[in-house]
C-alpha cells in the first residue's frame, strides 16, 4: 500500500459535486480519501507525502471518448503504449480507443487482445469502443452482448457513418437490451464522399470541392428520429455546425435518450486556419464557418453538446504531407485538448467546471466508468493543472507517435503538471519543481 | 355434428370461439386413437378430393396433411407450386382459378405472403385451409400445440406460456398468441427487440427481452425458428450470442416452473434456438407435437369435410 498523499494549497474542481473551491485533497491506496476546502481538516496522515499546489487546481482526470490508434495493424502511427503517454501529458487518464484497426475490433477475444495490451504497455486506463456493425461494414450487427460482457464500453463504426437506416435502427433496438451506447460518426458518406473540407466561399476560393452543412444534419437528424423510435441509447461523435446544435436543442427539448460530442478543434479552429493548404487541419468533420464554431462553443456551453473529446487520429507524414485534397483527414489531440479548451473558459465563453465537466464527468457517466469525479472513494484518478502558466506547442515534445497536430508552435495558458492514475503518477511536467 | 363447426374454411385461429376451439381439440383427441391403431383409415372423406397447394416447401406440413386426408380416406394430391406454373408467371388468382376447376373438395394452401390464401379462398368454392400465410396464421400449430399442452396440463387457461424467439416472422407466434388468448392462458413472448414486432403488447401478451424474466415460473416454454437470413438482415448479431442469450439451454429452462414443458414447432435448429440436451430431455413434448400434429389435422379437415355440399352442381 502506498503512502497516502496531500496535495495542499490548491483549487478543487468537481463538477460531479458541483465543486470550485481552494482547498485540499488527499489521496490513499489508489483512491481519493477527501476533496474539498475540509479535505484537510482532519489534519495530515501518519507517513503522508505533503504536496504543496502552488495554487494549481487539482481536476478529475479526463476521460477522452474518441480516440484513434494503429495498434493493431498501424503501429507505426501509434500504439496503446504511446498513445497513452500522449494522454498522461494530456492530464487524460482515460481513452477510449475506436475500432477503426486492421483487425477491426468486433470481436469479443479483440476487445480482450486491447485490454491484454494496455495491461502490458499503457499507462493510463484504456476503454475500447467496439464495432457497432461487424468489420465496420454497416450491414451486419456486431455481438454487443458478449463484447459489452468482455468490457466494451460503446459501439461505434469510429470514422464511417452507418449509412442503412435500417441497420441504424436495428443497432439502436438491438443495443437497447443490453443498455449499449450506440455512437454514429454523423456524415452522410455520400454528401461528404467527394469534398475535402468545408463547403462555402473559403472552398471556393482555395479551389477544393466542399462538404455542406448537411452532410452532418441529414445524418443527425435521422439518428435522432431513430433514437426516438428505438427508445434507444444514442450519442453522435462530433457536431461540428450551427444547424446541428440547433436540431440537438430541439430534441433534447423533447426529452429521449441522445446525447452529442464535439472535438476541440471545433470548438477553437475554424476553416480560415487551413491557410495555405494545411493538411494537419483537415479533419471529419471539416473545420467549419466562425459562426459554427461560435454556435457549437454556445451549445457546450447551455450543455446542449454533453462531451468534449480530442478526436485524436494520428496520421503518419506520408498520408498528410499531400496535396491538400488527398491528404488524410485527422489530427493528434490528446496533449492539446485540455489546453486548447481552456481558451474557451480564458475567453469567457465556458466555465471551467463546465468544460471539465464535458471532458471528464459526462463521458464517465454516459460510458458508465468509475472516474469524472473527486467523490471520496473513486479512483484517485487526478490530475494537477496550472492554470496560469503559458507553453507552447511543440511538435518534437509531443509524446505521439503521429505530430500532425492542429496546434504545432500554438500558444497555450494552461498546463498539465502531474497527472495520477490510480494515485500512481504516470505524468509530471518536466518544468514543475519535484516536491 | 356439422353444425357443432360452423365455417366453411380454416384461414386462422382468429374468428374461431373458444368453443369452435374446444370442439376442435376434443374431436382431435378422438382422431389419435385412430392413428395408433392397425387400421387407421376411416371413410369421412371418402370420394373426396383434397390438394395440398404449397407455394413454399414444407415437409413436415404437408406430409401430415396427405396422412390425415389419406387416414380419413381422401384422395390427396400434392402440388408444390414452387416449381411449376408460378415461375411461368401465374398469378395466384390465376392458379386458384385453375385448381378450382379440377373440382377439388378441399384446399390445403402454404403461401410466402399474409393474406395470401384468404385471397384465394374468395376464388374457389371448396373448403380452405391455411398451412401458413406468410408471418401471419398457422392455424394447424396453434391447435396442435394446445393439443399438446392440454394433454400435459390438463387445460390451457391459467397456464403461463413463455414463446420465445423470432416472433416478428414467425405466423405460428401470431396464431398461438391468438389460441392461448381465447383459452385464458398468460402469454409472455421473450425475444431480442429487434425481433419483436411494434405494439405487440396490444395483442394482449407480456412483453419480455430477458429469458430470466420471461421465462420466469412459466408452465410451457415454446421456442421459434430462427432463420439464418435475420443475420444477414442485421436482426442479430450472430448465432453464438443468439445462444447464449436466448437460446434454451439447462440454466434457463431452471428459471420456469420445475414441471414445463418444452415445445418448438420445427424444424429445430440445434444449438442456435434450442441446446440439443434439451430437444431431447425429459421435459421435451416436441416429437409429441408431431403426433399432435396429423390428429389435429384429422380434426380440422373432418369438421370442414361435413359442412361440405353433398351434391355439388357444374359451376356456369
Amino acid at each position: 500500500m502506498s503512502a497516502p498523499t496531500l496535495f495542499t494549497n490548491t483549487r478543487v474542481v468537481d463538477p460531479s459535486r458541483g465543486l470550485d473551491e481552494r482547498g485540499a485533497v488527499l489521496i490513499a491506496d489508489g483512491r481519493i480519501v477527501a476533496a474539498g476546502a475540509d479535505a484537510a481538516n482532519q489534519g495530515t496522515p501518519d507517513g503522508a507525502n505533503t504536496i504543496d499546489c502552488a495554487g494549481a487546481a487539482i481536476l478529475p482526470g479526463l476521460v477522452d471518448m474518441r480516440v484513434f490508434v494503429g495498434e493493431p495493424g498501424g503501429e507505426h502511427r501509434e500504439t496503446l503504449e504511446s498513445a497513452s503517454r500522449a494522454a498522461a501529458a494530456g492530464g487524460v487518464t482515460a481513452i477510449v480507443t475506436m475500432p477503426d484497426t486492421a483487425p477491426v475490433i468486433d470481436d469479443p477475444a479483440l476487445v480482450d487482445f486491447v485490454f491484454r495490451r494496455a495491461r502490458d504497455t499503457a499507462i493510463v486506463r484504456v476503454h475500447p469502443m467496439a464495432a457497432m456493425t461487424r468489420g465496420l461494414s454497416g450491414s451486419e450487427l456486431a455481438e454487443y452482448g458478449l463484447l459489452k460482457e468482455a468490457g466494451a464500453v460503446a459501439f461505434t463504426d469510429g470514422r464511417h457513418s452507418v449509412k442503412s437506416a435500417k441497420v441504424m435502427r436495428n443497432a439502436l433496438t438491438y443495443g437497447r437490451d443490453f443498455d449499449a451506447l450506440i455512437v454514429n460518426h454523423v456524415e452522410d458518406p455520400e454528401l461528404a464522399k467527394s469534398g475535402v473540407m468545408n463547403e462555402g466561399e473559403t472552398a471556393t476560393r482555395l479551389g477544393l470541392p466542399g462538404i455542406p452543412l448537411e452532410a452532418e444534419t441529414i445524418m443527425l437528424d435521422r439518428d435522432i428520429c431513430l433514437a426516438r423510435l428505438t427508445g434507444g441509447r444514442y450519442h453522435a461523435a462530433q457536431v461540428s455546425c450551427g444547424p446541428s446544435v440547433a436540431e440537438l436543442r430541439r430534441a433534447k427539448q423533447m426529452g429521449n435518450g441522445i446525447s452529442a460530442g464535439a472535438a476541440v478543434a471545433h470548438l477553437t479552429l475554424n476553416e480560415n486556419d487551413i491557410g495555405a493548404y494545411r493538411t494537419f487541419f483537415k479533419m471529419s468533420p471539416p473545420l467549419r464557418r466562425e459562426e459554427d464554431r461560435q454556435a457549437v462553443v454556445e451549445a457546450l456551453a447551455d450543455g446542449t453538446i454533453d462531451v468534449v473529446c480530442s478526436a485524436h487520429d494520428p496520421q503518419d507524414v506520408e498520408v498528410k504531407r499531400q496535396p491538400f485534397a488527398e491528404a488524410a483527414d485527422g489530427a493528434v489531440g490528446l496533449e492539446t485538448m485540455l489546453a486548447a479548451g481552456l481558451r474557451l473558459v480564458q475567453s469567457g465563453e465556458v466555465p471551467l467546471m463546465r468544460l471539465v465537466e464535458a471532458m471528464s464527468t459526462t463521458p464517465a457517466k454516459l460510458l458508465g466508468l468509475e472516474a469524472g469525479t473527486l467523490s471520496p472513494g473513486a479512483p484517485a484518478d487526478i490530475i494537477m493543472v496550472d492554470l496560469e502558466r503559458p507553453w507552447v506547442v511543440k511538435k518534437d515534445a509531443l509524446s505521439s507517435r503521429s505530430q500532425n497536430s492542429a496546434f504545432e508552435d500554438a500558444r497555450m495558458t494552461g498546463k498539465v503538471v502531474r497527472t495520477y492514475v490510480g494515485g500512481r503518477i504516470v505524468f509530471q511536467d518536466g518544468a514543475q519543481p519535484s516536491h | 355434428m356439422a353444425s357443432q363447426f360452423a365455417h366453411r374454411h380454416l384461414l386462422g385461429i382468429e374468428g374461431l370461439s373458444p368453443q369452435d376451439i374446444a370442439f376442435l381439440l376434443d374431436s382431435a383427441e378422438a382422431a389419435i386413437d385412430v392413428s395408433r391403431q392397425v387400421e387407421k383409415k376411416k371413410a369421412t372423406l371418402r370420394g373426396r378430393t383434397q390438394i395440398n397447394l404449397f407455394f413454399e416447401a414444407s415437409t413436415r406440413t404437408q406430409s401430415s396433411f396427405e396422412l390425415a386426408g389419406k387416414r380419413l380416406g381422401a384422395d390427396v394430391m400434392n402440388m408444390a407450386v414452387s416449381s411449376s406454373s408460378v415461375k411461368k408467371g401465374e398469378t395466384l388468382v390465376d392458379t386458384a382459378m385453375t385448381l378450382n376447376a379440377m373440382r377439388p373438395d378441399l384446399l390445403v394452401v402454404r403461401h410466402h405472403a399474409a393474406g395470401a390464401v384468404a385471397l384465394l379462398a374468395q376464388k374457389v368454392e371448396c373448403a380452405v385451409i391455411n398451412a401458413g400465410d406468410g408471418a401471419h396464421e398457422h392455424p394447424t400449430q396453434a391447435l396442435l400445440d394446445a393439443l399438446t399442452i392440454r394433454r400435459h396440463k390438463g387445460r390451457l387457461g391459467g397456464l403461463v406460456v413463455a414463446i420465445c424467439g423470432d416472433v416478428a416472422h414467425s405466423r405460428v407466434a401470431r396464431s398461438n398468441i391468438l389460441l392461448l388468448a381465447a383459452m385464458g392462458a398468460r402469454i409472455r413472448v421473450v425475444a431480442p427487440s429487434t425481433l419483436i414486432p411494434a405494439d405487440m403488447d396490444r395483442l394482449g401478451v407480456e412483453v419480455h427481452t430477458s429469458m430470466r424474466d420471461g421465462l420466469a415460473d412459466a408452465d410451457v416454454v415454446m421456442m421459434l425458428r430462427l432463420q439464418r437470413e435475420r443475420m444477414d438482415a442485421a436482426y442479430i448479431p450472430s448465432v453464438r450470442e443468439y445462444f447464449r442469450i436466448w437460446g434454451l439451454d439447462q440454466e434457463k429452462l431452471g428459471w420456469a416452473k420445475p414441471d414445463a414443458i418444452v415445445m418448438h414447432p420445427g424444424p429445430m435448429n440445434r444449438g442456435v434456438e434450442i441446446d440439443p440436451l434439451i430437444a431431447d430431455g425429459a421435459q421435451s413434448v416436441i416429437r409429441e407435437q408431431v403426433e399432435m400434429g396429423v390428429a389435429v389435422r384429422m380434426a380440422v379437415l373432418e369438421a370442414l369435410g361435413q359442412g361440405l355440399p353433398e351434391v355439388v352442381g357444374l359451376v356456369a
